[in-house]
């Protein structure tokens, strides 16, 4: 099931930010055509690690590769131009732009092409109805599929969402859930952050959970979601308890 | 319910010009309050010109420019290079406005110019140091006004109005000046055009989507640099045109015009909020309208009417009126 | 080292440095003859204190205000004003204690302001009201005396024509003049060791924590208004002091002198250059400052003159141009030097103390 060549690659990737060592030589690598997940608790550095990886914080140590290319010294632009569209944990929406605008934003090369925005809006119908209304106006989770609307319009290779579930009631994640699903059919390889053990095991082919700035575990997801006892250790009962 | 309560809160600081051109109406004559607005305009629509650039800089990159009023200074002296100190006074009034759009254009391109090489030698290398972003700007101020010196000489320049452009017309018994009204226009054209292609525009709604959250723009694939780099200038470039519409209203330009400006621009930046293009421009009308009100029902105020405004403004919102709405 | 408040200068050479500063200006009337060296001497003890109140606000607070001359000015003003209606020392001290409170309330008032609006904000305003300060003190002749300004005869021990002595004291006849140097070097030598005392007391190093990080220090505890508002004041109550002592000297006080934004350039240069949150460096900045003053303005003229055949060198050298140079100096040490000459000199001490591991 592994690719020989992984889309993305982390290789013993360390990050500072100011004088705090936040991550101790991360290594994942995200294989093409299916979803890997990162779980772990607060504080692990999932966040960051996504942000060292869209070049938002620098990587001190250690190698990021994408599609074979080292992308560890890229400013972010040159970084997102190779095909990577980010959701971050803040969202990121334009509160200040419309609905409509923020779409017209979603792609560097230009507004993006109609089929694509068709199949967002097939996922998310609701933003066809808020169409014309300003971003800000929106709820949590309509900001949520907004953001990750705007991410799938852009043409990409690689997914990354840090935390989609924060804050969302369950209804607003189950219907996420369901268009993150229907993403993954479609062969897109999504690198998903996650602290909901649900979602997480429904999406998830493989899994890494991290600690302390480290990854911990990694394998295949059905193999911890069958292992009661190994997600206690690694996640701690708060997390396994959301199922 | 009260009036008040009827209106949305948002939308309370825009009364806030009608309250204060009604007002002025019961303490003068129509005529008189009729000159005092259109002269009021005028003022504002030239403090927009040289604030519209400072905001749009701070919104975008956090940088206030404290050189900003150089690139004024700039303008100015470029339309008495352009006009010479009288030559052209015998101009039609096509010729007349065909020469003051060559210095607009020739003042602009120096300031957008001016302006990339300051950005690419001085602010540059302080992105993220507010403190030293503050003083090197300063310093670069400084030197910008000193080279502008020693090319236009430390001498006050006479810069007389073609002809065509003085006089007034009379309407509804008031004597309204025609350069006054040249520049209500040419405000109102250069308001409606940059909010226009800050909503209307890819380009601008990438600037406004900037001013927002400049992490997320980049992390889309635009280099928010190269947009900050093209707001300096255009920023620079509206300053200078701002110097050439001062300059003209003065009929004298020294190397003091910008530092004098400049204090002025950062109150009605104050006032509308850092930022905000809206705010901006509302913020300039008020501070323009109230000037002439005051100077004309109260001169011996005249002098503390700006600062009153400002603290008036701030101890109601302390972010301004229309703070960074991005349009 | 107690008089020190344990903040030693941490370089040698900075050291030498000012202990060589402190001997001239302390022998300033014996070493140097003339009235204008001892004019500069006493600029230089002036701009030491004003230097030293704005680094309290820049370098140790990290508030960026262009009202510092404001403060200077009200300083100024107040002996001016008290002094211009005749009276001897009692106008002379009441005039200042009015300068310096009325600078002090409005700094608090300042303070107040600054709580309720951005840090880059607060520049704004503090340069609006500089301004507006100016302006004021220009056109309400009546009080100020416009843009002539007040001129006004100082009490008779420090007048430039009162001789005490008949006959010369280690070679030099005391004069007024002399005495009122050694009055404004007292209150220096003081003021200087009082801020040096501030600023290396707890109430110092909360300042600090609150530039480095205010969220910190809120969280922490520290009340951070309440420390802003003290700096704000103690600050504004030397920079009056200063002014009151250059009204004293000079015997004449107007807008140009006091309260001119090219001023308010002049001090952010000298803590700047001298090194920013070090008031050694206050001492230092001011120091070259007023020096350049009074000696790069001839030196240019002798440079404009030299270079007389070629173009543009001319301009570029006249004196009425070193605004010019000042900024390009004041822009070089923000963009290289950011420590200043007191920071860059201590940051050699410390690498040669603890020298990097391999």
């Amino acid at each position: 099931m592994a690719a020989p060549v992984p889309l993305l690659e982390l290789a013993g990737m360390h990050t500072h930010i100011g004088r705090y060592h936040i991550l101790h030589g991360v290594d994942l690598a995200v294989p093409e055509g299916y979803v890997s997940v990162l779980l772990g608790r607060n504080g692990a550095g999932k966040t960051t690690a996504l942000r060292t990886i869209m070049g938002l914080w620098r990587a001190s140590q250690g190698a990021i590769r994408f599609a074979g290319r080292e992308i560890a010294a890229l400013p972010t632009p040159a970084i997102a131009r190779l095909g990577i569209a980010y959701v971050p944990e803040s969202m990121g929406v334009f509160t200040a732009l419309t609905v409509a605008e923020n779409f017209r934003l979603a792609d560097w090369r230009g507004d993006p092409a109609p089929a694509r925005l068709e199949a967002v809006m097939a996922a998310f119908p609701v933003l066809a109805e808020k169409w014309r209304a300003r971003a800000g106006t929106l709820s949590g989770g309509q900001k949520q599929m907004l953001a990750i609307g705007r991410a799938m319009a852009a043409e990409h290779r690689l997914l990354i969402i840090d935390e989609p579930s924060k804050g969302l009631a369950p209804v607003m994640v189950a219907q996420l859930t369901e268009a993150l699903a229907r993403l993954k059919e479609g062969r897109t390889t999504i690198l998903l952050v996650e602290q909901n053990f649900a979602m997480a095991r429904a999406l998830g082919d493989h899994v890494a959970v991290m600690e302390d700035g480290r990854i911990v575990h990694r394998g295949e997801m059905a193999t911890l979601a069958a292992d009661i006892a190994l997600q206690t250790r690694l996640l701690g009962l708060s997390l396994a308890s959301h199922q | 319910m009260t009036p008040i309560a009827l209106i949305p809160r948002e939308s309370l600081p825009y009364l806030v010009l009608p309250l204060l051109v009604l007002v002025a109406l019961l303490g003068m004559s129509f005529s008189t309050w009729l000159t005092l607005t259109v002269a009021g305009l005028a003022m504002g629509c030239m403090l927009f010109l040289a604030a519209i650039g400072l905001t749009l800089i701070f919104g975008l990159m956090d940088v206030l420019n404290f050189a900003h009023g150089g690139f004024v200074t700039l303008g100015a002296f470029i339309v008495v290079a352009v006009l010479g100190t009288g030559s052209l006074a015998g101009l039609g009034i096509a010729a007349a406005l065909g020469v003051v759009a060559l210095a607009i254009a020739l003042a602009a391109g120096a300031g957008a110019g001016v302006g990339l090489v300051f950005e690419r030698l001085l602010i540059r290398r302080v992105a993220g140091a507010p403190l030293r972003q503050i003083l090197i700007t300063v310093g670069g101020g400084i030197i910008l006004q000193q080279l502008l010196i020693i090319v236009f000489g430390a001498e006050p320049l006479p810069l007389p109005r073609p002809l065509a452009l003085r006089g007034s017309v009379i309407i509804a018994g008031a004597p309204l000046e025609r350069y006054r009204l040249m520049v209500c226009a040419l405000g109102l054209v250069i308001y409606a055009a940059t909010h226009l292609a800050l909503n209307r525009t890819r380009l601008g709604l990438l600037i406004r989507a900037a001013v927002e959250n400049r992490e997320m723009v980049e992390a889309l694939g635009f280099r928010a640099s190269t947009l900050f780099r093209l707001v300096f200038a255009a920023g620079t470039a509206l300053a200078a045109v701002g110097g050439v519409i001062f300059a003209l209203y003065a009929g004298m330009v020294t190397a003091d015009l910008g530092g004098e400006i400049i204090i002025l621009v950062f109150i009605v930046v104050i006032i509308g909020g850092l930022g905000s293009v809206n705010g901006c421009f509302l913020a300039s009308l008020l501070l323009g309208l109230a000037n002439n009100y005051v100077g004309f029902l109260a001169p011996k105020l005249a002098l503390g009417t700006d600062i009153a405004l400002m603290l008036i403004v701030l101890l109601w919102r302390p972010r301004g009126l229309l703070p960074m709405d991005g349009a | 080292m107690r008089l020190l408040s344990e903040d030693r200068p941490g370089h040698w050479l900075l050291a030498a440095l000012l202990v060589a500063l402190l001997l001239v200006l302390a022998f300033a009337p014996f070493l140097l003859p003339g009235t204008k060296a001892l004019a500069v001497a006493a600029r230089i003890l002036i701009f030491i204190v004003l230097a030293a109140s704005y680094d309290l606000l820049l370098g140790y607070t990290g508030i960026v205000s262009f009202a510092q001359t404001t403060f200077f000015g009200l300083g100024a003003y107040g002996v001016a004003i008290a002094l211009s209606g005749g009276g001897g020392w009692l106008a002379l001290i009441l005039g200042a204690a009015a300068g310096i409170a009325v600078s002090v309330g409005l700094a608090l008032a300042m303070a107040l302001l600054s709580l309720r609006v951005r840090a880059i904000f607060f520049s704004m305003i503090t340069l609006a009201l500089a301004r507006f300060a100016q302006v004021l003190a220009s056109e309400w002749r009546g009080l100020t005396g416009g843009e002539d300004g007040l001129t006004f005869s100082v009490p008779r021990l420090i007048a430039p024509g009162f001789h005490p002595f008949a006959s010369p004291i280690l070679g030099l006849r005391i004069s007024g003049t002399v005495i009122a140097y050694y009055l404004i070097f007292a209150v220096t030598l003081v003021s200087f060791l009082v801020l040096l005392r501030i600023v290396n007391s707890p109430f110092g190093r909360v300042l600090q924590a609150i530039r480095e990080n205010p969220f910190r220090a809120e969280a922490l505890g520290f009340r951070t208004i309440f420390h802003r508002a003290l700096a704000s004041a103690l600050a504004a109550g030397f920079a009056a002091l200063a002014g009151a002592m250059l009204a004293m000297q000079l015997r004449y006080t107007n807008p140009d002198t006091t309260l001119s934004f090219s001023l308010m350039i002049d001090i952010l240069l000298m803590v700047v250059i001298g090194g920013m949150g070090t008031l050694y460096g206050a001492a230092i900045g001011a120091t070259v400052m007023v020096l350049a003053q009074y000696y790069l303005q001839p030196g240019l003229s002798l440079l404009a003159a030299a270079a007389r055949g070629i173009p543009l060198a001319p301009a570029l050298f006249d004196p009425e141009r070193w605004l010019l140079w000042l900024g390009l100096i004041f822009v070089l040490v923000v963009t290289f030097f950011p420590a200043g000459i007191v920071g860059s000199l201590r940051a050699r001490a410390n690498a040669a103390a603890h020298p990097p591991i391999a």
